[in-house]
């Protein structure tokens, strides 16, 4: 991963920014949908995929390339939007998310999209995918291995059980090669986080699962890249990011609300999104110049 | 008459046992040596799923998840998206039972081609009592597309089971179970995924049974006894017994020929009647070939503690049982 310049942080900056709009966009078009979560995790993918990741959008099945495993598939309109960023497949496409005969699926099916690490939705079961993806790939290359699994969790999935199992597992076997992305927005569907079942100390767990436990702040460009090449650096443990991140980040009135966790704008909220968009883009822009 | 290549002394008394699950742990450590992508992951119950067999050989392919039955189906798939061909193994309580969603998701719905081996199903677990039993697995599993439910008749048939699964590229449920069990089939009993095997065949069949898993040797007890007397004039009953070991994908042409042959079917399985592999049979029937049935298995009820021969009895899987229900059904036709 190499070094970053304030010009290309900015650039990242601007690509978070039209993601973004793309996800207005496409949820305006399916009429249903989650708006708050993939929002909030605009600038996490556009680290990834436009700095982080050894990938090549063309040659989706090459065998060496860092796995991203989405466990919360609900925030998909982020990743699709993100992917058609990046070159996976056309932009247009992006509009025919939730329709029928659609590869962008509801929630991410990779037998629609074959290009997809795993399908999700169900809760809780991506880092058990990341887990057994690093475990082999541990078998097959040992301490050679480049590769890089990434497992992105939201941070209400950690109600479940099944995340506890497969940190301890991560934890046990020493998987190096495995980081987790935390989307700490503090938000589910029922309300926040701390008031449905609080997870604080949230850090402390993950420390006791053995992990090795950063914090950051989720729309900082600067600290998501350097978090993710300090995880790297550990070469005895697997790597947690917690990023903290504000639920629809970029749009002020949607910004912090568990209300836009599971609905799409309408018209006239898609309209004032974007211009809201618009404006922060030009702002990122003209501090650039 | 029974298959010449079945184990011939079936009918003595002394039959050699031994129970399906030590098959699976043979084949799983051939299918490990045969192929260097087959791993073993197990939730705490290595050796009483006869996983340590693998687990001695391949340490550095064997996987200790603890008791996360969740995690282990989900790893699995995981480790299949990367190439591998992993057996995950628990009892069959909680492992498809626990897990479902789990193996729904992760596993058919991903097309991971992940082999879920459950332990220890059927009341003739005995003593751990109902929690321990498992009597709705087939239901569960055959259910979901992709997956393929193998039931074997004993350990011969598991070890060749396992080894086939091994080759396929899709998710696989093989049922175990814990007893020592009568070992009916030979090296030469011919195994093949989907294909059902004709076990005991007689010249005018009046009765088939279908039979999946241990019970098929209580299954064909029933048929010899039969076919010796107790007809109406003194004479004996005809009766056909079909082994079934894969409930899905359904041998459906074998069933139907044998329905068609004798124009009544039993079904005998150690499992719910709702939902196993008497209720595919129904459905294939039904579909194709109307036909009087009667169906062996447990009836809408938990187990609970005792010897397996007492839950047999109690539950009414025993091979009386059968006779009367051929009887039944004769009846009806």
């Amino acid at each position: 991963m190499p070094e970053i310049t304030d010009k290309e942080i900015k650039t990242l900056e601007i690509k978070a920014n039209e993601i973004r709009q793309s996800i207005i966009t496409m949820l305006l078009e399916a009429g249903s949908g989650h708006t708050a979560g993939p929002l909030g995790m605009a600038d996490v993918f556009t680290a990834l995929f436009f700095h982080i990741l050894n990938h090549n959008p063309k040659r989706p099945d090459w065998a060496d390339r860092d796995r991203v495993v989405l466990s919360n598939g609900h925030i998909c309109p982020v990743l699709y939007a993100t992917m058609a960023h990046a070159g996976y497949f056309p932009m247009e496409e992006l509009q025919t998310l939730r329709k029928f005969g659609s590869r962008l699926q509801g929630h991410p099916h990779r037998e629609y999209l074959t290009m997809l690490e795993t399908s999700s939705g169900p809760l809780a079961s991506g880092l058990s995918q990341a887990v057994g993806m690093a475990l082999a790939d541990k078998i097959d290359n040992g301490v050679e291995s480049h590769k890089t699994i990434y497992a992105l969790l939201s941070d209400g999935e950690h109600d479940s059980g099944q995340i506890w199992e497969a940190a301890m597992l991560a934890g046990k076997n020493r998987l190096r090669n495995l980081i987790a992305i935390v989307d700490r927005n503090n938000i589910q569907i029922d309300g926040f986080t701390e008031d449905i079942m609080p997870l604080e100390p949230l850090a402390d767990k993950w420390r006791a699962w053995n992990w090795h436990v950063q914090e950051i702040d989720g729309h900082n460009m600067e600290e998501i890249i350097d978090a993710v090449g300090k995880a790297k650096a550990v070469f005895e443990k697997p790597s947690v990011i917690i990023a903290r991140t504000i639920p629809g980040k970029g749009v002020p009135d949607f910004e912090r609300k568990f209300e836009w966790h599971g609905k799409p704008p309408n018209k006239e909220e898609a309209a004032m999104a974007l211009n809201a968009l618009r404006t922060l883009g030009g702002k990122i822009r003209s501090e650039h110049e | 008459m029974l298959n010449s290549n079945l184990n011939q002394k079936v009918f003595d008394t002394d039959v050699e046992q031994q129970p399906i699950r030590k098959g699976y742990g043979e084949g799983l450590l051939a299918a490990g040596e045969a192929d260097s992508q087959v791993v073993a992951l197990c939730a705490d119950l290595t050796e009483s799923t006869q996983t340590h067999l693998f687990a001695k050989k391949f340490p550095e392919r064997f996987i200790e998840v603890g008791v996360a039955e969740q995690n282990l189906a989900s790893v699995a798939s995981g480790m299949a998206a990367m190439g591998k061909i992993p057996f995950i193994t628990s009892y069959a309580m909680f492992s498809p039972g626990r897990n479902w969603e789990q193996i729904r998701t992760t596993i058919c719905y991903n097309n991971q081609p992940v082999k879920i081996a459950g332990s220890h199903a059927g009341i003739s677990v005995g003593p751990d009592g109902g929690t321990h039993q498992a009597v709705e697995d087939m239901a569960i599993t055959r259910v979901i597309p992709r997956m393929v439910v193998i039931s074997p008749c004993d350990s011969v048939e598991a070890k060749k089971a396992t080894v086939a699964a091994a080759k396929t590229d899709t998710p696989v449920y093989i049922r175990l179970a814990r007893e020592k069990t009568p070992i009916m089939t030979t090296e030469e009993t011919p195994f093949e995924i989907g294909k059902a095997e004709l076990f005991y065949e007689t010249k005018k069949p009046e009765v088939v049974i279908i039979s999946t898993g241990a019970l098929t040797h209580k299954a064909l007890v029933a048929a010899h006894e039969l076919g010796q007397a107790g007809g109406s004039n003194g004479a004996g009953i005809q009766v056909n017994v079909l082994n079934l070991s894969t409930i899905k994908p359904l041998d459906e042409a074998a069933i139907i020929k044998q329905a068609k042959l004798a124009g009544a079917v039993i079904t005998v399985e150690e499992h719910q009647i709702r939902g196993g592999m008497g209720s595919a049979v129904a459905e294939c029937l039904a579909k194709h070939v109307p036909t009087p049935m009667e169906f062996i298995g447990v009836d809408d009820q938990f187990g609970q503690s005792g010897k397996t021969d007492e839950l047999l009895e109690h539950y009414g899987m025993t091979v009386e049982a059968i006779k009367k229900a051929v009887k039944r059904v004769i009846e009806r036709k």
